[in-house]
């Protein structure tokens, strides 16, 4: 088999895989799942990068594949953990639809992801472009996950893997962006990310829960 | 030559009807040594076969006759799907008879009896137990069709044979669209074979079983060949999932001479192995659903399936 057919098919066996870990982040009632199925999809994400950076002899992606494997793998699920345990929230993440109609829901985002991708994949020129399609239905399912979840960890998670399908589209359509935007991307991330810790603990404080409902409510004092 | 493919089919056969016991016992070990408990030896199920074997049979006074021939007809559309799945070699008589959706009509017909004797004495865990294992059983169906589409759309043909000499033929890369019926599969697998999420088999008394619910009117010889059959659907199923998913070793048409035959059961031998420590695996990670969730857990495997046929046809091969 030709070395560069055996990159593209590895290269849909790892969207697919990755695809398969959004559908299993949508189905997850517990945090603490969720964040363990995070950080695999930062690993796949991880070994997906290193192989495009391989077969493309591109130097930057594989910088940003080091850069993935030690925000995306290593540091944000390890921080999410410690976060949970201290917010005490390691167990319920109540949904606001049933889950096999999140499911249907998703499936339909899927097809009609790939039907968006499709003129677009079918102009690019990199060996990854059958993958676009892949990378925005997990755009699209992170972003059901956020609106469907009631828990403001649980959806910072959801916005934590919509990064995830933008850094694989990214990769996927254009072979990465630029390191400069990269790193900034990288450092917006973490930057947003301790901001949203904060918010957690302001937001216990003040409601005694993290559930967003409460603060639909308007307080009067 | 049809000889030589007969007694290779009977070698078969005979081979799953030995070894099924044993690949249970394999996954009780497993268990046994996750929960650091004292393991029970590996021919345990062959010893409880043989002292059940021995045993005078006692049956309910309003027994039928459908209760009595029920571990029978259990046992041998057990074995007949042993002798369908190509699980070591490829040429075989009976894998071309039928194909796949045979099979599934195979365990269907098995399901049936079996309901059908449980509630054929009257009481009411044997009734519970039936309306349970069919609700599990319409729901997973649907299921295992669709994985079973995900493989044939790949290789073109409804037969498993021809299934595994295509994906052997192909390349040694999973197909994308695989990695999603395998991940259905495995949900229907433990459903269907009362593992963990679903029903619990090591217990007897709980109110949540379903298949022990269902054989705790039988006894003796009898008990002994709803256990076997329960083994040889366990052992069947891991076939099914390698001719699908691992179709590496199995010995291919016009490659099966008696070294091939030989490293095909050794390969076969070394799969189980490790597809009975992992579901053990899985089974002492999870805990078991509620009987409410199965349907949600079920329907899950099902979107699973469609998911890899959309992959499929979406991504183009």
């Amino acid at each position: 088999m030709h070395p560069s057919h055996l990159t593209a098919a590895l290269l849909k066996l790892l969207a697919a895989s990755l695809l398969l870990i959004s559908f299993a982040m949508l189905s997850r009632r517990r945090t603490q799942r969720l964040i363990t199925l995070f950080a695999w999809q930062g690993a796949v994400l991880f070994m997906s990068t290193l192989l495009v950076a391989h077969s493309a002899g591109l130097r930057e992606l594989y910088y940003s594949a080091a850069l993935t494997l030690l925000l995306k793998v290593i540091a944000l699920p390890w921080i999410l953990h410690r976060l949970i345990h201290r917010l005490g929230a390691q167990w319920d993440s109540e949904t606001l639809v049933n889950i096999p109609t999140t499911m249907l829901v998703g499936l339909g985002l899927v097809i009609f992801a790939f039907g968006l991708a499709h003129p677009i994949s079918r102009m690019a020129t990199t060996i990854t472009r059958n993958t676009i399609g892949i990378a925005l239905a997990i755009i699209f399912l992170a972003f059901l996950m956020m609106i469907t979840r009631r828990k403001a960890v649980t959806q910072v998670i959801g916005f934590l893997a919509m990064e995830n399908g933008l850094f694989f589209a990214a990769t996927s359509a254009t072979y990465g962006m630029p390191m400069v935007i990269e790193l900034g991307i990288a450092l917006d991330l973490l930057v947003g990310f301790f901001i949203l810790g904060i918010f957690f603990f302001q937001i216990r404080e003040q409601f005694d829960s993290l559930d967003l409902s409460n603060m639909e409510a308007l307080k009067e004092d | 030559m049809t000889a030589l493919t007969m007694v290779r089919q009977f070698g078969e056969v005979l081979l799953a009807i030995a070894i099924a016991p044993l690949f249970t016992g394999w996954i009780a070990q497993c268990r046994a040594w996750l929960q650091s408990r004292a393991a029970p030896p590996l021919t345990q199920p062959y010893r409880m076969l043989r002292k059940l074997f021995q045993k005078d049979v006692a049956l309910a006074t309003h027994a039928s006759a459908l209760f009595r021939m029920t571990p029978y007809i259990l046992f041998g559309a057990m074995v007949l799907v042993a002798a369908i799945i190509p699980s070591i070699a490829t040429d075989l008589p009976f894998a071309r008879v039928a194909d796949a959706i045979a099979l599934i009509g195979l365990f269907a017909t098995a399901r049936v009896f079996l309901s059908l004797a449980a509630m054929d004495i009257g009481t009411a865990f044997g009734s519970m137990g039936a309306r349970r294992d069919m609700m599990i059983g319409f729901l997973a169906e649907p299921a295992l069709l669709m994985v079973l589409f995900n493989a044939f759309l790949l290789s073109g043909s409804t037969a498993l044979p021809s299934v595994v000499e295509a994906s052997t033929a192909h390349s040694f890369l999973m197909d994308p669209s695989l990695l999603f019926a395998a991940v259905a599969f495995l949900m229907v697998l433990l459903a269907e074979n009362a593992r963990i999420p679903i029903d619990n088999p090591a217990t007897h008394l709980e109110l949540t079983m379903i298949h022990e619910a269902m054989a705790l009117e039988y006894s003796a010889r009898h008990l002994a060949l709803v256990e076997w059959a329960s083994d040889l659907k366990l052992f069947n199923y891991a076939c099914i999932g390698f001719a699908l998913f691992l179709p590496w070793g199995i010995a291919t048409h016009g490659a099966d001479g008696g070294l091939a035959l030989g490293l095909a059961v050794a390969v076969l031998l070394a799969k189980l192995t490790v597809a009975g420590a992992a579901l053990a695996l899985i089974e002492s990670l999870s805990a078991k659903l509620r009987i409410f969730r199965a349907p949600e857990y079920l329907a899950m495997a099902f979107l699973l399936a469609v998911l890899g046929l959309l992959v499929h046809l979406l991504l183009g091969a």
